[in-house]
C-alpha cells in the first residue's frame, strides 16, 4: 500500500515505523530536515522536506497514486487543507486527519464531508488517550482495556498476583471454578515473552495474562487473578492540560475528582468549566500540597502533563506518599519499558493509544478494530469474516479447523450484539467479528490473507 | 560494529557472487576452449568460502548500523577483487601472477578497463566473457544488486547502498522503499544493456562481441574482447552506438527512472547538472576537432570522428579507444586527461569526481566574485532552482580536497616505485577515475609495471569506485573504537 504521511512528528514517527515493517511504500512529509534525516536513517522509507498541504509537495510525495493519506501535522489547520488538496487534485481513496481542537469535532458531521472538507477518518489523540485512561479507571487493577465490536467484548491485560484464585493452576481449571463465567486467555507473558495458553498452561504470579470476555463478565474473570481492588473513588489528576481537563470533565459525576495545575489562568478557566472537580493550583510535585490533599488516600494518581520526567518524578513521589495506583502518561517510548512495573504501576504511551485506531484503516480485509501492544510488537485486531465456505478460508469452519499462523490465537466471536467466547467448536459463520489476539505482529500479513475473500465471492 | 552480521552479509554476498561464474562455464563448453575446470573451480571455492563464512551465523538477526554499512561494502569489494581473480589464476592462457590477476578483477569490477593482458584477440573466450561480465556487474554496483533482490537486507539496505552510490547527496532513493529503488536502477540498466547489444548487433557485430561489448559499455568500464578495442570494427555505425550508450549511461540514473515513470524527456533539459555535463562534453569535442584539424593530424571528417568518440570515451572514463589520443598533438592528450577528473554524473554508472561536484565547486567560485562585487549580498548556491545547503557544499570541498590528496600520496608513491612522472601521474589518475588508459608506458597496457605500483593501483580503484570516503573511513581509529 502506498502511503503519505504528513508530519514527522511523535505519531508520524511511529506510525512510519509501525507501518514500514509491512512491505508499505511510506513516504513522510516534514518541514523539519534533520528529523527527517533521523527517521529515513532507522526506516525504509522515503522523505521529502516541504510544507505538507503544498500540492507540490504533495506530488513529490507521490500523491498521484498512493491509496491513503495520513494527516499529522501539528496543526489541525494544515491537516485539513492537506486532505483537501489530497481529494480535489489527487483524488486519494482514503484520508485520514488528526483533529485535536474540541470545537471542530463538536460540528463534525456537517464540517468534514466530500462536500465541504473531506476528511473520511478523524483521530483526536487527546480523546483516544482519555478514553483510554476512563477505561482503566473503571476497571481497577487492569493494565490494558480493550474495547471490541463497539464495547461489547473487551480484552483486558492483568498482572496475575498470589492470593488469586487461578494463580500456580491450570487455565482449564478456571471454567471448572465459574461455570457461570465464559472467557478466553488469549496470551500471557512472562518475563517479556509470550506464551500461547493452552488448556494445560499454569499461570504464575507476575504474568501478565490478557484475556478476552463479555463486558460484564471483565470483574469475575479479574478476580480470579488477583485479589479484587475495590472500585476507584477518589482520583487526583495533575496537569490541567487538554487530556486532565478532557478527562477530569468525563468522570467528574461518578468519581471524586481533584486536578492540580501550575498555571492560575488556566486553573480560572479549568475551574469555570468542570462542576464537581476541585480545581488545585500548584505544583504536582509538591509535598506538602499532595499531602494536604490526602494522597494518601487517593486511589488513582494520575500525572498526565506533557513532560515525560515531571510526569514520572511526580508519580514516583506520589507512590511514596500512599497513593494506591499511579498512573503516568509517557511519550517517549524508551521510558515506558523503563518504568512500568517498577513504581509506577501503568503507563500509558499516547501514540500507541492512537496508532491502533490508524491501523485499523490500514488492514487489509475489512478490519473494525486494531490494538496495538507491548510497544507495537502484538496485535490485537477485530476482522469481519465474509463469504461462504467456498470463498473463505474462515467461513463455515469451526475453530480448530481454521490454519491459523503460529501466535495467534482467536479470542471471542461477535455475532449480532452477542458474544460467543470461543472455544474449539464454535463455527464462524458469514459477517462474524472474530477477535484475534497475535503475540507476534510480524504474522499479520498471514492473518489478513487468511480473512480476504476468495474470488468466487464476487 | 556486529561483526556476526557482517559476516552473515558477507557470506550470502559471497555465494551470490559465485553464481556469476557460471555463464563463462557454458561459453566454455559451447566454444569447448578448455577452461570449465578453471570456472568451476572458481566457483567452488567462492561457494563453499562464502558458506563458511554464512553457515556459523546464518541465525543472527539484528539491523546494521552505519559504520556496519562502510565495512560491509569495503570488505566486499576486496573480497570479490580477490575471488574474481581465481579464473584468472588458474587458466592457463592468460597465464597471470597473483598480483595481475587481482589487478585485472579489480579493475573489471571497478569499471576501470586498465588491463595487464597483451593479445587480447587470442584469448579463451570464457575468460574474454568473463572480463565483460565483471566490468558490467560493478558498473551499477554488487550491493545494489543484492539489495534489490534481498529482501533479508531490509533496513540495513540503505546502510550498504548508501556506501555505494556514486554522489554528493547519498540518500536520495527513486521510491520510498530501497529494494524498490534497487530494482528500479537494474531495471534501467538492464534495459539499456539489451537495447545496447542490439545496437552492436544491428550494426555488424557478432552476438558475442555486441553483448560483451554492451555489457562494457553501459558499465562505462572500457573492457573490449579486441587489443585494438573498438577501433578494431572501423564502423562509423558501431562508434555512433557506443557514443551514444556512454553519453546516456554517464547520466544520473534517476532522470531516467524519472522518464521511464512518467513518459518524459523534457525533464532531461531542465537538469542542471546534465546541462552542464552535456556542456563540457560539446566543448571539448569542439576544441579537439580544431585542433586535430588545424594540426593537420586527420583528414577533417575523420578529424571530427575520432575527436567525438575519444572524448566522450575518455571523458565519461570508459577507455574505449578509436585512436590512440596519448599520441595527439599539443595539449589534448592532457585536456581529455583532465575531462576525466570530472568523469559522470552523480548517480550513475561513471567515475571520477562526478560532474555535480565540479559544477557546484564552479558555483561558489562565482559566489566569492558576486561577493566582492555586493559585499553585503545575500547570494545561495543554487542548483536549478533550488538552493544547496552548506552541508553539501562542505562534503563537496571535503571530497576535492580528500581526493587531491589521495591522489598526490599515491602518486609520490609509484614515483617512488622508480616510475617516470608521466606515467605515474597518468596512472594515478586513470585508476582513481575508473578511467582505465593512461598516458606514456601505461597507454594501453599496465603489464609492465612492477609489483607494488600494481597494489597501489588496485587501492586507488577501490577508492575511486567506493568514493574515496568509504574507504578511508576504514583506516580512521575512530571508525574501530567502540
Amino acid at each position: 500500500m502506498k502511503i503519505i504521511i504528513l508530519g514527522a512528528g511523535q505519531v508520524g514517527g511511529t506510525l512510519a515505523e509501525n507501518l514500514a515493517s509491512e512491505a508499505n511504500d511510506i513516504t513522510i512529509v516534514d518541514t523539519d530536515m534533520s528529523r527527517l534525516r533521523e527517521l529515513q536513517d532507522r526506516l525504509d522509507i522515503g522523505t521529502i522536506e516541504g510544507k505538507a498541504s503544498h500540492p507540490g509537495v504533495l506530488e513529490q510525495a507521490g500523491a498521484q497514486d498512493a491509496d491513503m493519506l495520513i494527516a499529522v501535522t501539528n496543526s489541525d489547520e494544515v491537516n485539513m487543507i492537506a486532505c483537501q488538496v489530497a481529494y480535489t487534485l489527487y483524488n486519494i481513496p482514503t484520508k485520514i486527519a488528526r483533529v485535536r481542537e474540541h470545537d471542530y469535532l463538536r460540528h463534525n458531521k456537517a464540517i468534514f464531508t466530500d462536500k465541504s472538507i473531506p476528511v473520511d477518518v478523524l483521530i483526536s489523540p487527546e480523546e483516544l488517550v482519555t478514553k483510554h485512561i476512563r477505561r482503566l479507571i473503571e476497571h481497577p487493577g487492569a493494565l490494558q482495556v480493550l474495547d471490541f465490536a463497539d464495547g461489547l467484548a473487551q480484552l483486558v491485560a492483568v498482572r496475575a498476583y498470589y492470593g488469586g484464585p487461578l494463580v500456580g493452576r491450570e487455565i482449564s481449571f478456571l471454567r471448572a471454578h465459574m461455570p457461570a463465567v465464559d472467557t478466553r486467555v488469549a496470551a500471557i507473558f512472562r518475563q517479556g515473552s509470550p506464551i500461547i495458553p493452552k488448556g494445560d498452561t499454569v499461570i504464575e504470579a507476575d504474568d501478565e495474562v490478557f484475556f478476552i470476555a463479555a463486558k460484564k463478565d471483565i470483574r469475575a474473570v479479574m478476580s480470579e487473578l488477583r485479589r479484587l481492588d475495590r472500585p476507584y473513588k477518589r482520583i487526583i489528576i495533575a496537569g490541567g492540560g487538554n487530556i486532565g481537563a478532557r478527562l477530569a470533565n468525563t468522570i467528574e459525576d461518578h468519581f471524586q475528582v481533584k486536578i492540580i495545575e501550575r498555571d492560575i489562568r488556566r486553573c480560572n478557566s479549568l475551574a469555570k468549566r468542570l462542576d464537581n472537580t476541585i480545581v488545585l493550583h500548584g505544583s504536582a510535585s509538591d509535598k506538602e500540597l499532595l499531602l494536604e490533599e490526602n494522597i494518601e488516600d487517593t486511589d488513582v494518581f494520575c500525572a498526565l502533563t506533557n513532560d515525560d520526567e515531571a510526569n514520572i518524578m511526580a508519580s514516583m513521589l506520589a507512590k511514596r506518599l500512599g497513593a494506591r495506583t499511579v498512573m503516568t502518561l509517557i511519550n517517549n517510548p524508551a521510558y515506558v519499558d523503563l518504568v512500568q512495573g517498577g513504581v509506577i504501576d501503568i503507563a500509558i504511551s499516547p501514540q500507541q493509544t492512537t496508532i491502533g485506531s490508524l491501523l485499523t484503516h490500514v488492514r487489509r480485509g475489512d478490519v473494525a478494530a486494531v490494538h496495538s501492544l507491548r510497544r507495537g510488537a502484538a496485535e490485537a485486531l477485530e476482522a469481519v469474516a465474509h463469504g461462504d465456505k467456498r470463498s473463505s478460508k474462515v467461513v463455515g469452519r469451526a475453530i480448530e479447523e481454521i490454519d491459523l499462523p503460529a501466535g495467534t490465537t482467536i479470542g471471542a466471536i461477535v455475532r449480532n450484539d452477542e458474544v460467543l467466547i470461543a472455544h474449539d467448536d464454535v463455527v464462524v459463520e458469514n459477517d462474524d467479528h472474530v477477535i484475534l489476539f497475535l503475540v507476534d505482529k510480524r504474522k499479520i500479513g498471514e492473518v489478513e490473507r487468511l480473512f480476504q475473500v476468495g474470488l468466487g465471492f464476487f | 560494529m556486529h561483526y556476526k552480521v557482517i559476516l552473515r552479509i558477507l557470506g550470502i554476498l559471497l555465494m551470490i557472487f559465485s553464481i556469476s561464474m557460471l555463464p563463462p562455464v557454458a561459453i566454455a563448453f559451447a566454444y569447448n576452449d578448455g577452461l570449465e575446470v578453471a570456472f568451476l573451480s572458481g566457483f567452488l571455492i567462492t561457494l563453499i568460502t562464502g558458506f563458511i563464512i554464512w553457515a556459523p551465523v546464518y541465525r543472527v538477526r539484528q539491523d546494521l548500523r552505519t559504520r556496519d554499512g562502510f565495512l560491509i561494502t569495503v570488505l566486499f569489494w576486496a573480497v570479490l577483487g580477490l575471488f574474481g581473480a581465481f579464473p584468472f589464476m588458474l587458466a592457463k592462457t592468460p597465464d597471470l601472477s597473483f598480483v595481475d590477476a587481482v589487478f585485472e578483477s579489480v579493475s573489471g569490477l571497478t569499471t576501470t578497463g586498465a588491463t595487464v593482458i597483451t593479445g587480447i584477440d587470442h584469448l579463451p573466450k570464457s575468460i574474454l566473457f568473463y572480463r565483460q561480465q565483471l566490468q558490467w556487474l560493478g558498473g551499477m554496483g554488487i550491493i545494489v544488486l543484492a539489495v534489490a533482490i534481498l529482501p533479508m537486507l531490509g533496513i540495513g539496505g540503505m546502510q550498504l547502498y548508501r556506501a555505494e552510490t556514486p554522489g554528493p547527496v547519498k540518500d536520495s532513493k527513486l521510491t520510498p522503499r530501497i529494494t524498490e529503488t534497487a530494482k528500479a536502477l537494474w531495471y534501467i540498466y538492464l534495459s539499456l544493456t539489451v537495447a545496447c547489444a542490439l545496437g552492436y548487433w544491428v550494426a555488424g557485430m557478432t552476438p558475442f562481441d555486441a553483448i560483451s561489448h554492451s555489457f562494457s559499455t553501459v558499465a562505462i568500464g572500457g573492457f573490449s574482447t579486441h587489443d585494438a578495442s573498438i577501433g578494431y570494427f572501423d564502423s562509423p555505425a558501431i562508434e555512433a552506438i557506443c557514443t551514444f550508450f556512454m553519453v546516456i549511461s554517464a547520466v544520473n540514473f534517476g532522470l531516467h527512472f524519472y522518464a521511464w515513470r512518467q513518459r518524459t524527456l523534457g525533464h532531461y533539459l531542465l537538469d542542471p547538472e546534465f546541462k552542464f555535463y552535456l556542456t563540457v562534453l560539446a566543448g571539448i569535442i569542439f576544441l579537439s576537432a580544431c585542433v586535430l584539424i588545424l594540426t593537420e593530424t586527420y583528414p577533417p571528417a575523420e578529424s571530427l570522428r575520432k575527436a567525438i568518440f575519444e572524448v566522450v570515451s575518455i571523458a565519461t572514463t570508459t577507455g574505449f579507444a578509436t585512436a590512440d589520443f596519448a599520441q595527439w598533438p599539443v595539449m589534448l592528450p592532457f585536456l581529455l586527461f583532465v575531462a576525466a577528473f570530472s568523469g559522470g554524473c552523480a548517480g550513475s554508472t561513471g567515475g571520477g569526481m562526478k560532474v555535480i561536484r565540479i559544477l557546484l565547486i564552479l558555483k561558489q567560485g562565482s559566489r566569492e566574485i558576486q561577493r566582492l562585487i555586493h559585499p553585503n549580498a545575500v547570494i545561495p548556491v543554487k542548483l536549478g532552482k533550488k538552493p544547496i545547503s552548506d552541508r553539501v557544499l562542505e562534503a563537496v570541498w571535503g571530497f576535492f580536497s580528500v581526493y587531491l590528496i589521495v591522489f598526490i600520496i599515491m602518486l609520490i608513491i609509484l614515483l617512488g616505485t622508480g616510475l617516470d612522472q608521466v606515467t605515474a601521474w597518468s596512472a594515478v589518475g586513470a585508476t582513481l577515475n575508473n578511467l582505465g588508459p593512461g598516458l606514456g608506458q601505461v597507454a594501453a597496457n599496465y603489464g609492465d609495471l612492477n609489483e607494488p605500483a600494481k597494489w597501489v593501483l588496485c587501492f586507488a580503484m577501490l577508492l575511486g569506485r567506493l568514493e574515496v570516503f568509504t574507504l578511508l573511513v576504514l583506516f580512521t581509529p575512530a571508525f574501530w573504537r567502540r
